[in-house]
């Protein structure tokens, strides 16, 4: 029974009940539950030696009605007309690019080479080369199937997905992708009906896995169209079980490298723009060509939030933390405790080498700016934790420094608590100056005296 | 809702499935009573899948198909409201605009194009604040004349509207009596011809007695006020708005069940098509995600007929500058804080404009281009042509 909740919220797999798996007399039974839990938009697996990016596998279309469940990996384009030192250089871009966000890594996903020369030896020579260098899973970009045959025989293991299948070539790129048993991307810009045909041609030829990329057109000149056309995939599978519909949606925002006029600055801004839009309207994955770090940072950060399971707050538990070697008149610091507030205010204070207590008040995971006017950080929770936290033993002032964000609850805090109230900076990366310039013993003694 | 009828036909048919193999069900044999009422929770997948076709087959020729339209009925109308009042109308705007009047979700453009477009409007602050570089640069000979703030804005970075936020009127700032307050909104009116939001200090108490004023010197103009929230004495504030021509912004911080309530306080005292709702959106990074969400939400279920929710939508996007990564210094890997800072307003701004909000409150010029320029290629731009992208896997890039 508890199994069975879990697989509804989707929070466990049916492959962990081994009997279904293992004895025959369950098999129909496993067959017809798979078939049950399979989402509307199916979920297709690239691999490298070393790793594994999913791709699809929704089951909504808003965030709020389950959760979005795999982050759209970004994939930063190659090609095979590029030296050594430039695919070095790319790869490298790709593959150090990390950010830390309360305590998540946010990483870029994929390489994708495209063939630019048109030549087979080219490409394959690129590609083994790529894939040598990388860690990363490849999407092998090039329409002509010749050309894809050689780059797919230079990448004897791993699982990369081939772009792509158009209304030209599909019947030899879905040769090579059955050959290959690879999954493999249709490409059909600005054209549903082409791209629904050629889903269903493929599908009807036995390929297991495709992706759907309707043409990622950027600025005047078609964004809307490109907006429509993922909106209305997206719908059709999730509220229509349109089936043709139910895989994995690419985005190409490197396409604006040829679309937007103007100087490479401009073309990365609207290369970013393009993509977190995509990122919003249902995107499972993303070609991309810049090589900016301001490009892909709020991108990453985007993604993260918009795929965060809305069903569970990004909160930390709400008490008492010590930094560094607090003595008894050491600061009193109180915040809330939404995950990011804690980790940018401990890392702040971590970093100014403040030795103090810090309290986390229990804001529902609510930052303390949105916490204030919501009335989720309250003077009576305050006064609440400040005895269940047991600080009353550890320090012998009786002053709380509460985020200069909160300056409005001051006195009702000092009311609700019987400590006195000091109101500190605005933004936690100030809180060492503000320790040094108010924390001295004389200032404490006037505060307490007062 | 049907989502939830076919949760519980999955949830029934996964129950009986796994009842029939009683070693799996019964595993777990101490049932909780709340797990049990799990399984009939509303918001669990919809996905019944058909078998996928595994036969392969010798497919020489391509299998047409047509793509259908998605289907969907929307019972729900956004209602509209009108800011500004112009010579004709008892005011001195030289226009207004109407916002509102949705019907279908954001941009779903293959089922209609929004009646009103967006509205852009920029902040002004009626004292030289502390603003990250990137913003302060465009406005430093200005930041003690909220007018000609404000002028800058309309004439050199094509806002449609202002937004004065009078914070000096903060007890804990300047405690700036309201008589003078109001003064400043008098020379902003009479800098720009552009429709007016005025702002308080966020002192649910100053705020009431500011916000008294500030109509009084606008009367006629059909001023915004931004905003009223459930921590003020609404029975004075919406009271002595009630026979003025004002329109309301309804603040709630990200929930739901306080945005009906304070709208449904509201309709005692002003007509619905005088109110307008701030659900609250956060910056990147920074609780982006609860305020899409909750503004989402709040759009879908204004428009499948929750009457308490019918209203346009502003946008605090100016909220992105809260991001460290907008203005913090940081490794020159990230690219320098002036272009940080203008992606994270602009992707804040984007994130609240297909999630459906129709007032955009902003600060840095390149933000405010960047919000234009999508409006419009989403709302008059062209169809897509196949010839312009159709060889960007070969084409050689710079």
């Amino acid at each position: 029974m508890a199994f069975a909740v879990k697989l509804v919220n989707m929070e466990t797999k049916l492959e962990l009940c081994t009997p279904l798996l293992e004895e025959a007399k369950y098999k129909k039974s496993y067959e017809q539950l798979k078939e049950m839990l399979t989402p509307p938009v199916r979920e297709v697996e690239l691999r490298s030696d070393k790793k594994v990016v999913k791709i699809g596998g929704e089951y909504v279309l808003h965030r709020h009605e389950l959760t979005y469940i795999n982050p759209p990996p970004i994939a930063i384009d190659v090609d095979d007309t590029m030296s050594k030192e430039e695919l070095i250089k790319r790869i490298n871009f790709a593959e150090s690019f990390k950010y830390t966000y309360i305590g998540r890594e946010l990483t870029l996903d994929l390489i994708a080479v495209r063939s630019v020369s048109n030549d087979p030896e080219a490409f394959k020579k690129t590609v083994n080369f790529v894939a040598s260098n990388t860690s990363l899973p490849l999407v092998l970009c090039t329409l002509n199937p010749k050309v894809m045959e050689a780059g797919v025989s230079a990448l004897p293991n791993g699982k990369p997905l081939l772009y792509a299948a158009t209304k030209d070539n599909w019947m030899k790129m879905a040769d090579i992708a059955l050959k290959n048993k690879l999954p493999l991307a249709i490409f059909s810009p600005g054209d549903l009906d082409m791209l629904v045909s050629l889903a269903k041609t493929l599908l009807k030829m036995g390929i297991s896995e495709i992706a759907l990329d309707p043409g990622t057109f950027v600025g005047f000149s078609g964004l809307r169209t490109t907006i429509d056309a993922f909106t209305m995939l997206r719908w059709k599978a999730c509220n229509e079980d349109y089936d043709l519909a139910g895989w994995p949606l690419i985005g190409t925002p490197i396409t604006a490298w040829k679309m937007i006029d103007g100087d490479s600055q401009t073309k990365a801004w609207w290369e970013m723009i393009t993509a977190s839009v995509l990122i919003i309207r249902y995107a499972d994955l993303l070609i991309m060509h810049s090589l900016e770090g301001w490009v892909y940072l709020p991108l990453v950060m985007l993604r993260f939030n918009i795929y965060t399971d809305p069903r569970k707050p990004v909160a930390v538990e709400p008490g008492l933390r010590i930094i560094g070697n607090p003595n008894e008149m050491s600061p009193v610091m109180l915040t809330g405790n939404f995950a990011l507030t804690y980790y940018i205010v401990s890392g702040d204070i971590e970093a100014g080498k403040v030795d103090c207590y810090l309290l986390l008040a229990d804001t529902e995971g609510i930052a303390v700016e949105c916490a204030v006017p919501g009335r989720k950080l309250l003077p009576d929770n305050v006064a609440e934790i400040l005895k269940s936290s047991g600080i009353e033993k550890k320090v012998k002032h009786r002053i709380l420094i509460i985020p200069g964000k909160a300056a409005r609850l001051a006195g009702d805090i000092e009311d609700a608590t019987g400590w006195r109230v000091l109101v500190g900076p605005l933004d936690s990366k100030d809180i060492p100056k503000f320790i040094e310039e108010k924390w001295k013993p004389e200032s404490i003694k006037k505060l307490m005296e007062s | 809702m049907a989502e939830n009828d076919k949760t519980e036909v999955l949830s029934a048919k996964i129950w009986d499935l796994l009842k029939k193999y009683g070693e799996i069900v019964l595993e777990d044999v101490e049932i909780e009573v709340d797990e049990l009422e799990l399984i009939f929770q509303p918001g669990v997948p919809v996905a019944i899948a058909k078998p996928v076709a595994k036969a392969v087959e010798v497919v020489k020729e391509l299998v047409e198909e047509k793509f259908k339209e998605p289907e969907m009925e929307w019972t729900g109308k956004v209602v509209e409201v009108k800011i500004g009042a112009t010579k004709s109308e008892g005011g001195t705007r030289d226009r207004t605009f109407i916002i509102g009047g949705e019907t279908l979700p954001a941009f779903y453009m293959f089922k209609g194009i929004m009646p009103h477009p967006p509205v852009i409007a920029m902040d002004v602050f009626d004292m030289k604040i502390k603003l990250p570089k990137s913003i302060r640069m465009h406005f430093e000979d200005v930041m003690e004349d909220p007018a000609e703030w404000a002028k800058r804005c309309v004439e050199k970075y094509g806002a449609d509207m202002i937004n004065l936020h009078l914070v000096s009127t903060d007890p804990y700032i300047k405690d700036t009596p309201p008589s003078e307050a109001a003064k400043v909104v008098e020379e902003v009116l009479q800098a720009v011809k552009v429709p007016l939001c005025v702002g308080g200090s966020g002192d649910p108490v100053k705020d009431v007695e500011v916000f008294k004023k500030v109509v009084d010197v606008a009367e006629g103009e059909r001023i915004l006020l931004n905003s009223l929230n459930l921590d003020m004495k609404l029975e004075d504030i919406a009271e002595y708005l009630k026979n003025k021509d004002v329109v309301i912004i309804a603040f709630t911080p990200m929930d739901l069940d306080k945005a009906r309530e304070l709208n449904r306080k509201l309709y005692d005292y002003v007509s619905k098509d005088r109110i307008m709702m701030d659900t609250n959106i956060a910056g990147i990074g920074y609780g982006l995600e609860y305020g899409f969400t909750v503004m989402e939400r709040a759009r879908l279920a204004a428009l499948k007929g929750d009457t308490d929710l019918q209203h346009p939508i502003a946008a605090g996007v100016t909220n992105a500058w809260a991001a460290r990564e907008a203005w913090i210094k940081m490794d020159p890997f990230w690219g320098p804080k002036e272009i940080r800072g203008p992606a994270w307003e602009s992707i804040t701004g984007l994130t609240a404009l297909l999630a459906g909000a129709d007032y955009f409150m902003m600060m840095h010029p390149h933000s405010i281009r960047t919000m234009k320029e999508i409006i419009k290629n989403l709302l008059e731009g062209s169809s897509g042509k196949a010839e312009d992208i159709y060889d960007w896997v070969s084409a050689k890039l710079g």
